[in-house]
C-alpha cells in the first residue's frame, strides 16, 4: 500500500514483532512499518482493538509501540536505529516494572 | 423575526450546574429552555478533575458540610439512574480517598480541623487519620515524603464529560436544550422575564441563573448580587496506564480509561485560562513525590480551567427579593453537587421558592453592614 518515492535501497533492518524489517538508518519507524505492510501497531486498553498511524504527527497516539523495553512510544516521533527491537503495544502498559 | 418564544423556567447555563437543574425540572413536568452559549464558554464542566468531594467542605458553614455529605451518598443511586435513563457509564467509583499531608503539622491541622468539622455537622461522614506506614497498606506506592492522610471513604470521582453529556441527552427528551444560544441579557418583563439571544428572545415565568462566570454581568438587571471570581487550577494527564491506583488522592486520580489526572493549583489569574510553565513543574513534581512512581509516566497533555468561587468558596443558592421568580445558583463543586441540584433544589425551584433553610446559602452573607 506505501513505497519510497525514491528507489527503495536499505541500508539497516529492525525488529517487530520478532521479525526483521527492513529500512533506512534515520528514516520515521512509523512511515518504514507502513511501509513494510504492517498497520496495526497496537491493540486498545478498552476493546482490544487494533490501531496504526493515522495522523503520523504526534497528536493522535494511535501508533503507539514499545521501542527497546520503553512503552508508549509514538512511532510516528521515532527515528529507526539499526538493531533495535519494536514491539506492538497491547493493552496499556504497567508502571512501575 | 416571529414574537418571542414562551417557557415555564429558563435555564440560563448549560454547564454541569444548569444541565442538573434542567434535568430536575423537566424530570418534574416543568416545561424548561436551557440555553447553553456552546464550547466557547469557559465551562468549568469540562476542566475539572472529575472529584466528588466531601473531605474538608463546609469550615465556617456546617449547613454546607450537610449539603455536600447528603449529595455525595447520593451519587449512587444519582449515577445508576442517570446511567440507566442516558445509556451512559458515568464511571462513578467510591473506592473512598486519601488527603496527603507533607509534613506532622500540616497533618494534626488537618485532622483537627476535620474533627471540628464532624462536630459541627448533622450528616455524618467519618474519617481516619493515618501515618505514612497506614497509607502503605493500602496504597504501597505512597512516597516516602508523604507525612501522613486523613482518608474518607465518601469520596469518590466520576467522568465530568460523561456526566454532562448524560445530563443534556436525558434533558434533550422532555425539554428545549438550545447550544450555540449565548444570553445577552435577562431583564424582568411583566410577571415574568425576557431572556435575549442573537437567535431571538423567550418570555420565561422564571429564570435561573446557572451561568459560572457569566452570572457577573447577568445577576444584576435582576437585583442579584453574584460576587463570584475566577480562580484558575492547572491539571495535567499522562498517557493511559493498566489501573494501579486503587484509591483516590485528593489532587490525583486514574481515570477509567487509565490516565493519571492530576492537579492542585490554585491561582487568582483574571480570565486568563493558559497554563504557565512552573505550575505545571510544580504540579509534576508535588505528584512524584506523592506516587514515585508516576516519574516513569509520560504526560500527555496539560490544560488550565477556572473555578467559579465565592468570597467563601461555599455556594451561593438565592431568589431575588426584587423580581420573584428570578434564582441564582452558582457553586464551585457542580460534580459532587449534581444529585442535590438535580434533586432537592429543582423541587424547591419547581415549588416556587426557596424555604427559610436556604437561607445560609444566600448572597446576603456577604454584605457588609452600613456602620
Amino acid at each position: 500500500m506505501f513505497r519510497r518515492l525514491e528507489l527503495e535501497e536499505f541500508d539497516t533492518s529492525f525488529s517487530f514483532e520478532g521479525r526483521p524489517v527492513s529500512a533506512r538508518e534515520g528514516e520515521n519507524l512509523a512511515a518504514a512499518l507502513l511501509r513494510a505492510g504492517i498497520t496495526a501497531l497496537r491493540r486498545t486498553p478498552r476493546s482490544g482493538g487494533a490501531r496504526g498511524p493515522y495522523c503520523m504527527m504526534g497528536v493522535c497516539f494511535e501508533c503507539l509501540v514499545t521501542v527497546d523495553g520503553e512503552p508508549n512510544r509514538q512511532a510516528c516521533l521515532e527515528t529507526v536505529r539499526g538493531g533495535m527491537i519494536v514491539e506492538p503495544q497491547a493493552g496499556a502498559p504497567e508502571i512501575g516494572r | 423575526m416571529s414574537g418571542p418564544h414562551k417557557t415555564g423556567f429558563a435555564v440560563v447555563g448549560g454547564g454541569i450546574v444548569g444541565a442538573s437543574v434542567a434535568y430536575g425540572l423537566a424530570a418534574r413536568g416543568e416545561s424548561v429552555t436551557l440555553f447553553d452559549e456552546g464550547d466557547i464558554a469557559f465551562r468549568a464542566a469540562r476542566g475539572n478533575l472529575g472529584n466528588v468531594w466531601v473531605q474538608g467542605k463546609g469550615v465556617g458553614l456546617p449547613a454546607y458540610a450537610d449539603l455536600t455529605r447528603l449529595a455525595a451518598k447520593g451519587w449512587d443511586d444519582f449515577a445508576r439512574e442517570l446511567g440507566a435513563e442516558s445509556g451512559l457509564d458515568l464511571h462513578f467509583r467510591r473506592p473512598g480517598a486519601f488527603f496527603f499531608c507533607f509534613s506532622e503539622d500540616e497533618l494534626e491541622r488537618r485532622g483537627k480541623m476535620l474533627s471540628d468539622l464532624e462536630a459541627g455537622a448533622m450528616v455524618p461522614s467519618g474519617f481516619e487519620i493515618m501515618d505514612n506506614a497506614g497509607i502503605r497498606k493500602l496504597l504501597p506506592e505512597v512516597g516516602p515524603a508523604v507525612a501522613g492522610a486523613t482518608f474518607c471513604s465518601d469520596d469518590g470521582t466520576t467522568n465530568p464529560f460523561h456526566l454532562l453529556r448524560a445530563l443534556v441527552t436525558v434533558f434533550e427528551r422532555r425539554g428545549d436544550y438550545r447550544p450555540r444560544h449565548s444570553v445577552e441579557s435577562v431583564s424582568p418583563d411583566g410577571s415574568g422575564f425576557r431572556v435575549r439571544t442573537p437567535q431571538g428572545e423567550w418570555l420565561s415565568d422564571r429564570v435561573i441563573l446557572t451561568a459560572g462566570l457569566g452570572n457577573r454581568e447577568l445577576a444584576p438587571a435582576l437585583n442579584l448580587s453574584a460576587p463570584i471570581r475566577p480562580v484558575r487550577g492547572q491539571i495535567l494527564v499522562t498517557e493511559k496506564l493498566k489501573p494501579f491506583l486503587r484509591y483516590g488522592i485528593s489532587f490525583i486520580r486514574q481515570s477509567v480509561e487509565g490516565g493519571v489526572i492530576f492537579g492542585e493549583s490554585s491561582e487568582e489569574a483574571g480570565l486568563d485560562d493558559r497554563t504557565t510553565p512552573q505550575v505545571i513543574q510544580a504540579t509534576a513534581k508535588r505528584a512524584v513525590a506523592a506516587l514515585p512512581l508516576l516519574a516513569g509516566a509520560q504526560v500527555v497533555r496539560s490544560w488550565a480551567a477556572l473555578r467559579v468561587m465565592s468570597p467563601d468558596g461555599m455556594p451561593i443558592y438565592a431568589e431575588s427579593a426584587d423580581y420573584p421568580g428570578a434564582f441564582l445558583v452558582t457553586v464551585h463543586s457542580g460534580v459532587t453537587l449534581a444529585p442535590f441540584h438535580a434533586g432537592p433544589l429543582a423541587a424547591a425551584l419547581s415549588a416556587g421558592w426557596l424555604e427559610s433553610s436556604w437561607q445560609p446559602f444566600s448572597s446576603d452573607r456577604f454584605r457588609v453592614p452600613a456602620s
